[in-house]
């Protein structure tokens, strides 16, 4: 199933690699960031009611 | 219906509350597709091998690096121009996104350089443009962080913005401005003669279709977040004035 990468597997892997740790990190980032601001919206509209 | 509704924060929250997950299952599908397409399935160049596949991930993120920030530009004009806060922090949710992908097309291009160039970093035109984008990215987001007042942020921001709009153009158009360097011109063009062959063209713009749909999502999903963080700062401002 995998492909002959010949002479530049190494590269090829890495720029797959660094680039897969990225997007992960940019998703996972941003994913983390909407979840703590959710809770804390919904902590404070508790704590201090809408008028 | 007007597109100025969704300058409406409630407005916005509502519509973009079905969007999000949909949007990041269908960048998953094709990134996914166009990747996996590109990895496995797709030839060797004749002359560049197996780092053909590189591709597959350095076009797609250079042409988004430049792109996330022309969306950032047309954001910051709506807001100095009409004052809208949602469009104001959407451009200040696009920039880690931008961040993102230019370092992304600067590490897969000197993964690629180093077998075919010969070397990881050359200072030619458009390499060291995409450089100058990366900073003006990281001075956008510090500048956002280091301003107390939202507002203020967001005018400052804006500004840095259409100043920095001119490394994303020159990023873009550096290898027409100037015939030197190493940086070869588009490998995607309307022009069919300067075109790659269709066996390399499918999987990369299945891919970039992925990393568009991939920059919607997270934008979207980050400005909500903006959102619901003014708001928190809303209500603690007011219970600190009762």
């Amino acid at each position: 199933m995998m492909p002959d990468l010949g002479a530049y597997a190494f590269e090829v892997a890495l720029a797959y690699a660094g680039s897969f740790v990225i997007l992960v990190v940019i998703i996972g980032l941003s994913v983390m960031q909407a979840v703590r601001a959710k809770r804390l919206l919904d902590e404070t509209e508790r704590r201090i009611p809408d008028a | 219906m007007s597109l100025w509704e969704y300058a409406n924060p409630r407005k916005f929250m509502a519509t973009t509350e079905r969007l999000v997950v949909p949007l990041f299952l269908l960048a998953a599908l094709c990134l996914g597709t166009g990747l996996t397409w590109g990895f496995f399935f797709a030839p060797d160049d004749f002359r560049q091998g197996s780092t053909v596949r590189i591709i597959y991930l350095h076009v797609p993120s250079a042409m988004m690096a430049i792109n996330v920030w022309v969306m950032m530009l047309i954001a910051s004009l709506i807001w100095l121009i009409r004052r809208h806060h949602v469009s104001a922090l959407a451009a200040k949710a696009a920039a880690p996104v931008g961040v993102a992908m230019t370092l992304m097309a600067l590490f897969t291009g000197a993964v690629w350089g180093q077998p075919m160039w010969g070397s990881w970093w050359e200072w030619d035109p458009r390499l060291t443009s995409f450089l100058i984008l990366f900073l003006f990215y990281l001075g956008y987001i510090a500048l956002w962080s280091s301003v107390e007042n939202p507002d203020t942020a967001a005018d400052l921001t804006s500004m840095l913005c259409l100043v920095g709009s001119v490394f994303a153009l020159l990023s873009r158009y550096a290898v027409n401005f100037w015939s030197q360097g190493l940086h070869q011109a588009a490998s995607l063009s309307l022009d069919g003669d300067v075109n790659i062959s269709n066996e390399f063209w499918l999987p990369l713009v299945v891919s970039i279709a992925g990393f568009v749909v991939l920059f919607i999502a997270l934008v979207l999903l980050r400005t909500r977040c903006e959102i619901r963080l003014r708001r928190v700062r809303a209500l603690e401002l007011r219970e600190r004035m009762t």
